[in-house]
C-alpha cells in the first residue's frame, strides 16, 4: 500500500515488523520521532513481544541493546550525533562481541558549536567501530534498509546503522510503501544468536584478550568484514526479487539517461565525469545532473550504499577509469578533506582519475542544485580544486591568518 | 600451675560452613555439591575478598535461581582476575562489556528474558566501586529508577585497585592511594568527599538495599537470598579488604572488615523501600585504630601530627552509631 508517512514513522514501523524483542529509547533530534513512534507501538499491542526501555542515556540505550542481545533478542534503539559519540565506547563494544543490534542513525552535525542540522559527521566518527554503516537515499530505502540491515547484521554477527539524513528523511513526509508484517516474516530469518548467555549452556562472553591473542581476535573481525560485502549484496538481491524495488546494495547505479537507479546501468567511461555521493543528496544530484546530461555534459552519477564495509572493487567498477570523480561530503577529515573522499582515493588508488573533494551541507546547509551544478562545469573546465567548499561564504566570516592565534578570556 | 584461657568456638555456630548445624541452617558453603560459581584457578591476590565475596554472592544467588542465573559484569579486578582469554573461572553464564555499564547490560539481560517469557531465569550485575559509584552511577541510578528485575552487587574496596590503588569516591578520608598521597601537610583523601551508596540506593526507594562484609558470610548470604526472593532493582554492598590496595596483611581481610564494622565505620543495614529496616548491632566495640592501624595507607595518622585526623574518624564513628543506632542503646 503507498502511503504518505513521515520517514522515521516509515522507519518506526518497518522496524516494529521486523519484530526487535528489546527495543531502548533515549530522546535527541533529530531520531526522536522514531522512538516515540515506537514507544506508542510498544502500548498500542503493534509492537508485540517486546520489551520498550527507556533509558538514562545513549551510553545505557547501547548498553541495554547489548545485554538483550547477548540473553538472545533482537535489540533496537535509534540514535544521532551526541548522542552516537556518547554511547561510542558501547559501539565499539557490540561489534567486538559480534552481536548483531541494529541502530538508526539520523545523521546530524557534531559539535562545538552544538547544531542539530544534518551532515555526517556522526556516522563518520564511528567508521572504525566495526559496524556495517548503509546510508539511505530517500524514506522508502530508509525503510528497506532495516529489514536488510537485520538480516545481514545477524547472518553476518555485525551490528548494522542504517544511516538516514536528520531532518532532510527523517522529517520529511513522501510516498512510500513499507514492507508489511507478512512479507517481512517470509523474508527475515528469526532471530538465531550465534552466541547466547544460556543457562542450559553457560557460556563467559567477553573475556580479556591479551597481547598474544588480540591481533587475531581483530584479524577474525576483519575477515568477517571481508564477508560483509558479499552478504549485503546478496540479502539486497533477494531484497530486490520479494518486493520488487532496489534497497541497499554496496553502491547505487543510476542510468546515464534518466539518472533513476538502475541496477543494470553501465559503467561510466574514462570520458566522463562521475559524482559520487552519499545519502539524500543523492536525490539533489539526480535533479541537479538531468540539464546537465540534457546538454550533453558527460556527467555520471554513482551512490554509495554501503560505506562500511567500503565496496572498493565495486565502485572502482562503477566509476569505470571516469576521467573526473567528484565527491559530494558531508564530513570534513579536518585538515585533509571530505571523509568519503579518503576512501573513494583508496578505492581509486593507482588509476588516473581525477578526485575533487567538495565538502557540501555541513550543519545543515541547503546544497543547492545550481552549486552542484557549478562544480561540475568547473572540474570540467579544469577549474575546481582537490578540495572545495561549496557556497563557502568567506566575505562575512573572519578568516584569520595561518598561523594566528589569540587568548580569548 | 598457670592455666590459659583458650576461647573456644563451637563449630557451627558463628563458623563459616556450618557442617554442625541442621541441613536447612547450612551455608551453601558447606555441600559438597556446592556451585561453585567462581571457580578455582582465578588469579586474585592472596586473601583478596572481593573473590570471597563474590564466591558466597553468586553461589547463592545460583541456588537460590534454582540454577538459573546470568550475570552482567563491570570492568575491574574482579573481572580481569577471573577471564584472561582463553580461560574464564565463571560457572554461570557470564558477560563482561565495560565499565560503567553492567547495570544496563543487566538491564538489557533481564528485557530480553521477559520479551521471551523466561522470568524463571534471575538476572545478577556486579562491580566494583569504581564501575559502581563513579563511572557507573548513572546507568546503576537508571536502573534502579526503571525498578529493573536486577540484583546490582558492589564489592566495594574503597578506589581503583585494578589500575594501581588510585581514588575513587568510595575512597575514604585520609587514605593514602596513587592520587592522593600523604605528602607534608596533605593527609590523603581529604575529608568531607565521598559518597554512601547505599544511602544513594535507598533514596530510590527500591525494594531492597543492604550493607554486607566478608566477615560474616552468613550475613551476606542470608541477605543474597532475602535479595533473591525479591523482584525489581536490588543492591547489596559489600566491604571487600584489598591488601594491595590497603597495604594489609593477606591474612588481615576478615579482620578488617570485622573491625570496620566493630568500630562503627561500616554499619551493616537493611533496608526495604528507602526505610531501613534492619541494623546489625556492634557485638564488641573496637577503636577505630583497630581498623585502621594494619593498613599502610593510614600509616601517616599513626605518626606524630595524626591525632587530630584520628580524633575525626573517631566521630565518623560515633555519627554512624548514632544514625543507625549500632549500640542498641546499651552504649
Amino acid at each position: 500500500m503507498r502511503e504518505v508517512l513521515e520517514g522515521s514513522q516509515a522507519v518506526a514501523r518497518t522496524v516494529a515488523r521486523c519484530r526487535p524483542g528489546v527495543v531502548c529509547a533515549y530522546p535527541i533530534s533529530p531520531q526522536t520521532h522514531i522512538v516515540e513512534a515506537l514507544s506508542v507501538m510498544a502500548r498500542t499491542g503493534e509492537l508485540a513481544d517486546c520489551e520498550y526501555v527507556n533509558v538514562e542515556s545513549e551510553f545505557s540505550a547501547m548498553s541495554v541493546a547489548i545485554g538483550a542481545s547477548a540473553a538472545g533478542s533482537r535489540a533496537y534503539t535509534a540514535t544521532a550525533s551526541q548522542g552516537l559519540l556518547y554511547m561510542a565506547e558501547a559501539v565499539y563494544n557490540a561489534a567486538g562481541m559480534g552481536l548483531p543490534i541494529v541502530m538508526t542513525v539520523a545523521n546530524r552535525a557534531v559539535g562545538a558549536p552544538i547544531n542539530i542540522w544534518n551532515d555526517h559527521s556522526d556516522a563518520m566518527a564511528m567508521r572504525d567501530a566495526g559496524w556495517l554503516q548503509l546510508f539511505a537515499a530517500d524514506n522508502q530505502e530508509a525503510a528497506d534498509l532495516h529489514v536488510i540491515a537485520f538480516a545481514a547484521a545477524e547472518e553476518l554477527g555485525i551490528p548494522a546503522m542504517v544511516c538516514m539524513d536528520g531532518f532532510v528523511l527523517t522529517h520529511a513526509s513522501d510516498v512510500v510503501e513499507l514492507a508489511t508484517a507478512d512479507q517481512i516474516d517470509a523474508f527475515l530469518p528469526p532471530y538465531r544468536p550465534q552466541q547466547v548467555l544460556d543457562v542450559d549452556h553457560p557460556t563467559t562472553i567477553g573475556t580479556m584478550a591479551g597481547p598474544e591473542s588480540f591481533t587475531e581476535t581483530r584479524y577474525l573481525q576483519h575477515l568477517r568484514f571481508l564477508d560483509a560485502a558479499d552478504v549485503i549484496a546478496a540479502w539486497s538481491d533477494r531484497f530486490r526479487a520479494a518486493f520488487g524495488r532496489e534497497a541497499g546494495g554496496l553502491i547505487a547505479r543510476y542510468s546515464p539517461d534518466t539518472l533513476d537507479r538502475d541496477a543494470q546501468a553501465p559503467p561510466a567511461s574514462s570520458t566522463d565525469l562521475t559524482v559520487v555521493a552519499m545519502g539524500s543528496v543523492v536525490g539533489t544530484l539526480q535533479a541537479a545532473l538531468a540539464p546537465l546530461r540534457a546538454e550533453g555534459v558527460p556527467v555520471r552519477l554513482v551512490g554509495v550504499s554501503s560505506f562500511r564495509p567500503f565496496p572498493e572493487a565495486a565502485l572502482r567498477d562503477a566509476l569505470g577509469g571516469s576521467r573526473h570523480v567528484l565527491v559530494v561530503d558531508r564530513a570534513l577529515e579536518l585538515g585533509a578533506g571530505g571523509v568519503l573522499t579518503g576512501s573513494v582515493g583508496r578505492a581509486l588508488a593507482g588509476t588516473r582519475s581525477r578526485i575533487h573533494s567538495v565538502v557540501a551541507g555541513l550543519g545543515g546547509r541547503p546544497i543547492l542544485e545550481a552549486s552542484l551544478q557549478d562544480a561540475v562545469r568547473r572540474a570540467l573546465a579544469g577549474d575546481l580544486g582537490a578540495l572545495e567548499f561549496l557556497d563557502l561564504k568567506t566575505g562575512g566570516v573572519p578568516v584569520p591568518a595561518a598561523g594566528a592565534s589569540e587568548v580569548t578570556r | 600451675m598457670t592455666t590459659v584461657h583458650i576461647p573456644f568456638l563451637q563449630t557451627g555456630t558463628l563458623a563459616v560452613g556450618g557442617r554442625l548445624l541442621t541441613e536447612e541452617e547450612r551455608s551453601v558453603q558447606s555441600h559438597a555439591d556446592r556451585p561453585s560459581s567462581l571457580t578455582k584457578g582465578h588469579r586474585a591476590c592472596q586473601g583478596c575478598a572481593e573473590a570471597l565475596a563474590a564466591r558466597w554472592v553468586m553461589d547463592t544467588a545460583v541456588e537460590a535461581a534454582g540454577g538459573k542465573l546470568v550475570v552482567a559484569n563491570a570492568t575491574g579486578c574482579l573481572e580481569v582476575f577471573s577471564t584472561l582469554y582463553p580461560e574464564s573461572a565463571w560457572k554461570p553464564p557470564w558477560i563482561h562489556s565495560l565499565f560503567a555499564n553492567a547495570a544496563a547490560v543487566a538491564t538489557g539481560i533481564a528485557a530480553s528474558l521477559h520479551a521471551q517469557g523466561r522470568d524463571d531465569v534471575r538476572v545478577l550485575a556486579q562491580g566494583g566501586d569504581g564501575g559502581t559509584v563513579d563511572i557507573g552511577l548513572a546507568a546503576v541510578s537508571g536502573m534502579f529508577e526503571r525498578n529493573d528485575d536486577v540484583l546490582y552487587v558492589c564489592y566495594d574496596n574503597q578506589g581503583y585497585m585494578n589500575t594501581g590503588v588510585q581514588r575513587s569516591s568510595a575512597t575514604p578520608a585520609t587514605a593514602r592511594t596513587a592520587t592522593t598521597p600523604a605528602v607534608g601537610r596533605h593527609p590523603g583523601q581529604a575529608f568531607g568527599q565521598g559518597k554512601s551508596m547505599v544511602k544513594i540506593a535507598m533514596a530510590h526507594e527500591i525494594p531492597y538495599v543492604a550493607s554486607a562484609t566478608p566477615a560474616d558470610l552468613r550475613d551476606l548470604e542470608a541477605k543474597v537470598r532475602i535479595a533473591m526472593s525479591i523482584r525489581g532493582a536490588r543492591y547489596l554492598h559489600v566491604l571487600v579488604p584489598c591488601p594491595l590496595g590497603w597495604g594489609s596483611a593477606s591474612s588481615a581481610s576478615i579482620a578488617l572488615a570485622r573491625a570496620a564494622v566493630q568500630s562503627g565505620i561500616f554499619p551493616v543495614v537493611e533496608a526495604r523501600a528507602g526505610e531501613l529496616t534492619g541494623v546489625e548491632r556492634i557485638r564488641e566495640r573496637v577503636d577505630v585504630s583497630e581498623y585502621l592501624r594494619p593498613q599502610a595507607r593510614f600509616a601517616h595518622l599513626f605518626k606524630p601530627g595524626g591525632e587530630d585526623a584520628l580524633e575525626r574518624w573517631r566521630a565518623l564513628a560515633e555519627a554512624n552509631i548514632r544514625r543507625y543506632d549500632l549500640l542498641g542503646g546499651a552504649r
